[in-house]
């Protein structure tokens, strides 16, 4: 008879001693490169972090003395992020309340839903030379070409997919005897679904919306295509219409200067763009802990 | 209003003329004919899927929201078939609700829960007062007064169930359908529903479908007992049909069938 005792030496232990270790140092491997790129921007650039940053328009290369600041790509991205959004979170909304509430599972649904899937693998580049062949090189909008609007059509069409599908999920969490109880006292479809379904499942849909948002602005690919970029501020409404500057694109083009003031800007700018989208992440974090939480109110 | 010239009795409220319900090709019951009287409790009886909570649905449309179920027959209310093309299921769920087995209140507060389908309804009058007056109906105004603004959750999963009748009767319709209101509940609240629903009796129709015979017994006038006989073909599938239908004091003390005598003596469902 063997002890009941734990036995270090038994080869299934040592074994079983050997993976758990092997799985623990691959989960290290893995969170590494996270660590070491937050790490890395946050001390290079938030060594470049001061009041003119924020106010001042960036120099043009060559300028040794003075890069300047970002203020134009910061307001720009969220320029383009916000015409991203106007346009995505409208279709998105109602597209995923169509799949969740009104369509049956027939093969319209299944077809929007295989679209939806393959929207959401499609490269980020591939939305840009979209908007770029669509927009900007037949001057449609007004003759302008390069624009801040057609940059945030070209981010709408990556933020759509996740919309969709996280309201066709989130709207597919509220049970049904909620919606039985609406319309079973003769309230009609789109009020069950205006005044019940959506504000249960809202918390669950900004969540994805914000992640949304997260992942749009940083795209630089769609960008370069269609916003290019612009050393100027941003003044009025008429400047949707011309080029603009985002904090991605002025990483990009920045970071390839030979001139070190113009690569200090661009390391000031990831420290803010990483800085922002962490934060809208935890954002989300805190948003679903609260649907969590709140699920039964 | 669309009128077929039908004529039906006087006291009837709302009949079923040889009415068939299927999903997909699985026919759940068949050539129901069965008459509902104003004013009376009646209750629907039987066992597991001989399709009572099918034909139940069926009175106020929500069937429709299972894809593929279909209806053959008509659906007499109010000198109305139902079932007519050009009947409007959301203006039919106005005039007949619903109650359903588990609880289920909106997420919001009780006031909201009342208001909710008034005000969808087109209710102009004062809200607080007929908040007041449902929840007196319902008999959990004393329970739930001071807490009108407390989520609907809050409250044990009877009061739930009288909120859902409360919301229920805020809509003024004419018949409330229930769907077995208390097989999640305890004894206690059971007694206090029933106790409601004989309030209730004063001004509305009332149909239950139950599991729980004493409840009928102790609830109804009139009972309805379907029960499920196999396929002559054989292959084991069942189909409900109506097997008696009568005031619940013959069905419990002389009933006509063997199949009643049997089951609410308890031998077989």
């Amino acid at each position: 008879m063997n002890s009941l005792y734990y036995q270090k030496k038994l080869s299934r232990n040592v074994v079983d001693k050997f993976f758990t270790s092997l799985s623990v140092f691959c989960a290290l491997i893995a969170i590494l490169p996270l660590i070491f790129v937050v790490t890395y921007i946050l001390i290079k650039g938030g060594a470049q972090i001061n009041p003119d940053l924020f106010a001042l328009e960036p120099n043009p290369p060559g300028d040794d003395l003075d890069a300047g600041g970002i203020n134009p790509a910061l307001i720009g991205t969220l320029v383009i992020t916000t015409i991203a959004s106007i346009i995505s979170i409208p279709v998105g909304v109602g597209g995923g309340i169509y799949l969740a509430e009104y369509s049956k599972g027939g093969p319209f649904s299944k077809f929007i839903r295989f679209g939806v899937n393959v929207l959401a693998g499609v490269p980020s580049i591939i939305a840009g030379v979209f908007i770029y062949a669509l927009i900007v090189s037949t001057k449609i909008l007004f003759g302008s070409m390069y624009s801040g609007l057609a940059g945030g059509m070209a981010l709408s069409i990556l933020m759509l997919p996740t919309v969709i599908k996280t309201t066709d999920e989130g709207l597919k969490l509220v049970p049904n005897e909620l919606r039985y109880a609406s319309l079973g006292i003769g309230a009609s479809m789109y009020t069950t679904v205006l005044k019940i379904t959506l504000p249960t499942a809202f918390r669950s849909i900004a969540t994805g919306v914000v992640l949304g948002i997260a992942r749009a602005a940083g795209e630089t690919a769609p960008l370069i295509f269609t916003a290019l970029f612009s050393y100027y501020y941003i003044t009025g409404f008429g400047d949707l219409f011309y080029e603009m500057g985002s904090l991605a694109v002025l990483i990009y083009n920045f970071a390839l200067e030979p001139y070190d003031a113009q690569n200090k800007l661009a390391w000031a700018a990831s420290f803010i763009l990483v800085l922002s989208i962490l934060s809208v992440n935890i954002f989300s974090r805190i948003l679903a802990a609260f649907t969590e939480k709140t699920k039964r109110v | 209003m669309i009128k077929t010239n039908k004529k039906t009795p006087k006291n009837i409220i709302l009949s079923l003329e040889d009415v068939s319900i299927s999903y997909g090709t699985f026919e759940a019951v068949k050539n129901v004919f069965l008459n509902f009287k104003a004013g009376d409790i009646t209750s629907l009886i039987g066992p597991s899927g001989c399709g009572k909570s099918t034909v139940l649905r069926a009175l106020n449309r929500m069937n429709d929201l299972i894809s593929n179920c279909s209806l053959k027959g008509t659906v007499l209310f109010d000198g109305t078939n139902i079932y007519d093309k050009r009947v409007d299921p959301v203006e039919v769920r106005r005039r007949i609700g619903m109650v359903f087995q588990q609880p289920n209140p909106f997420p919001k507060s009780i006031y909201e829960n009342i208001a909710f389908g008034a005000r969808i309804n087109g209710f102009a009058g004062d809200m607080d007062e007929l908040v007041e007056s449902s929840l007196r109906k319902a008999a959990l105004w004393d329970e739930c007064k001071d807490k009108l603004n407390d989520s609907g959750y809050s409250l044990s999963g009877g009061q739930q169930q009288r909120l859902c009748i409360a919301r229920t009767i805020a809509i003024e319709p004419e018949i409330i359908l229930m769907d077995e209101p208390c097989s999640a509940l305890d004894p206690i609240s059971t007694l206090k529903i029933e106790e409601t629903m004989h309030e209730l009796k004063k001004n509305y129709t009332i149909i239950i479908v139950t599991h729980n015979m004493q409840q009928a017994l102790r609830v109804s006038d009139m009972t309805a007992f379907f029960n499920a006989i196999e396929y002559e073909d054989g292959d084991g599938g069942k189909v409900g049909y109506l097997a008696e239908f009568n005031s619940t004091k013959k069905i419990f003390n002389s009933p006509k069938e063997k199949t009643t005598q049997e089951y609410i003596s308890g031998k077989f469902g």
